[in-house]
């Protein structure tokens, strides 16, 4: 199993409030009060009807993967890594965001898995939210 | 208003070089933009409209100042490898529209020597997709390609068909950077790089540019270049959708419907296609889109030398494309363009050249599968098409 860094995301004023909920293992999503859509990633208006009546709650962290490749040589500060994972997750809630999937081995990663968020600390105030296959 | 027969492709370069240490982006700027010119018969003081990407230094600003003319019309259009067949219908549009009579498009870029190219402020996006060890355009277009084979059954050894084409092609360019024609079991076997893409799934990186002038009809028939006629235009951005993004199809789903009603042909009418191959799951997603077969069976659209010019199904890339022959600045929009008028010229390599083509097509794909790019289709014809 690969070992990955945790680098740090670029937190801005649009994103803060959903990196600071990963440090209280929180993964949080956006929806919007007048369509109902889920939204992602985080913004302040609806890209669906584009009001700012948008509030945030706590996703469930499940998913199944959409679609993933094993990086077989990663590059600065992936370049020690082994092969490691880049999927899209397609969450429970409707959106499929880009991770990375964790915790088996990478030959073992399947399209249509199911997979729960963990948490990994970047020590900078926040976490990476990854995924690993979930348990029955 | 329509662009079909506003403007002619009157003409092009591509810098031979693949290698180029010794020259800036600048210089390699000129040395296209000089002989575009020279192969249309027209001088630099010509140029009224000028078209470049989003690399160049301050787009058209840097290169007016450097190229010392004085353009009346510009555009820096920046959707990647795309940008330069966007370029092209833009220019129509504005010869259409009288804005100007003589258009030159230009790229250049030096990533084989180490040329890092520009770095474009992170967007929004940048903090749920620069954290993951997503490093370049292959692991992006990886992801494109597992979920193709995943919803489809396509498979690597068919995708593999494409380079195998690729290469049959380029061993008749002297100046393609791979001339070595290659095997299905070759490519399988080459290095895994991000499953499912093998080495030899992606495209060369070379240094180099190549240009275009685009000119109006009064201009073309003056010069005696009227076989590159410009039929039609489309032009689309594929995003993400909300973090709903489909990795099994491109933007040519939107590019090329505008683009064939435009031009008033079907995927019947296309004799030749130059399709952007930044890498081998590009082509085969691309094909689909544009309609040349049902979706989910570019699979079996590209076995058994469907893409092999001149008498496959669909004679593409004859120059040995981005797989093989280049992908000057890491993008082949331009020179996706320069096959097309080369074919339809008949001034492809005759082992390669389609006979007496009427209808070209010509895509481009820039950005990435894997996330956000711009699609963007062309269809070029004889005077009489």
């Amino acid at each position: 199993m690969s070992t990955l860094p945790n680098p740090a995301p670029l937190v801005t004023q649009a994103n803060a409030e959903f990196w600071a909920a990963t440090a209280d293992g929180r993964f949080q999503l956006q929806r919007c009060n007048e369509c109902d859509t889920v939204l992602w990633f985080p913004r302040r208006h609806c890209p669906s009807c584009w009001t700012e009546n948008v509030s945030t709650f706590d996703a469930s962290g499940k998913g199944v993967i959409y679609s993933f490749t094993i990086i077989r040589k990663g590059a600065m500060l992936y370049k020690d890594a082994g092969p490691f994972v880049v999927a899209y997750v397609e969450l429970a809630e409707g959106p499929r965001v880009m991770t990375n999937i964790v915790d088996c081995d990478v030959e073992t990663v399947k399209v249509g898995m199911p997979v729960e968020v963990v948490f990994h600390d970047t020590g900078q105030g926040n976490a990476l939210y990854r995924f690993r296959p979930a348990a029955n | 208003m329509s662009i079909r027969g506003a403007a002619y492709i009157a003409g092009i370069y591509e810098h031979p070089g693949r290698d180029l240490p010794d020259k800036t982006v600048w210089d390699i700027h000129i040395d296209v933009a000089l002989g575009a010119l020279a192969d249309a018969g027209l001088a630099m003081e010509d140029v009224d409209a000028l078209f470049c990407d989003g690399t160049a230094g301050f787009g058209v600003l840097t290169l007016a100042d450097y190229f010392n003319i004085n353009p009346t019309y510009v555009d820096s259009t920046e959707t990647g490898g795309s940008s330069y067949l966007a370029h092209v219908g833009h220019a129509a549009a504005a010869i259409a529209a009288g804005k100007c009579h003589v258009a030159l498009v230009t790229l250049a870029g030096k990533p084989k020597s180490g040329w890092q190219g520009p770095s474009f402020s992170p967007g929004p996006e940048a903090a749920f997709e620069q954290v993951w060890g997503m490093m370049g355009a292959p692991h992006s277009y990886a992801l494109a390609a597992q979920r193709h084979m995943y919803e489809f059954g396509t498979t690597s050894a068919q995708l593999a068909e494409i380079k195998v084409a690729a290469s049959i092609h380029a061993q008749y360019n002297p100046n393609a950077f791979l001339q070595k024609v290659v095997t299905v079991e070759e490519v399988l076997n080459s290095p895994m790089v991000a499953d499912p893409l093998h080495r030899l799934d992606c495209c060369v990186v070379t240094d180099g540019g190549g240009a275009l002038v685009i000119v109006s009809p009064e201009i073309a028939k003056k010069l005696g270049k009227t076989n590159a006629k410009i039929l039609g235009h489309g032009e689309a951005v594929k995003h993400t959708n909300n973090g709903r993004i489909d990795l099994t199809h491109t933007g040519a789903v939107w590019s090329g419907p505008k683009a064939f009603a435009e031009a008033g042909v079907t995927v019947k009418d296309i004799n030749y296609a130059s399709i952007y191959d930044s890498f081998t799951i590009t082509v085969l997603q691309t094909i689909e889109d544009l309609g040349f077969c049902e979706k989910g069976k570019g699979g079996t659209f590209v076995a058994d030398g469907g893409l092999v010019a001149p008498f496959g199904k669909l004679p593409f890339n004859t120059d040995g494309g981005g797989l093989c022959n280049n992908h000057p600045s890491n993008r082949g929009g331009i020179t996706k363009v320069i096959e097309a008028v080369r074919q339809l010229r008949g001034e492809a390599h005759p082992a390669v050249q389609v006979p007496n083509p009427q209808i070209a097509l010509a895509h481009g794909t820039g950005g990435s599968l894997g996330s956000r790019h711009g699609s963007v289709t062309l269809i070029l014809g004889q005077e009489d098409a």
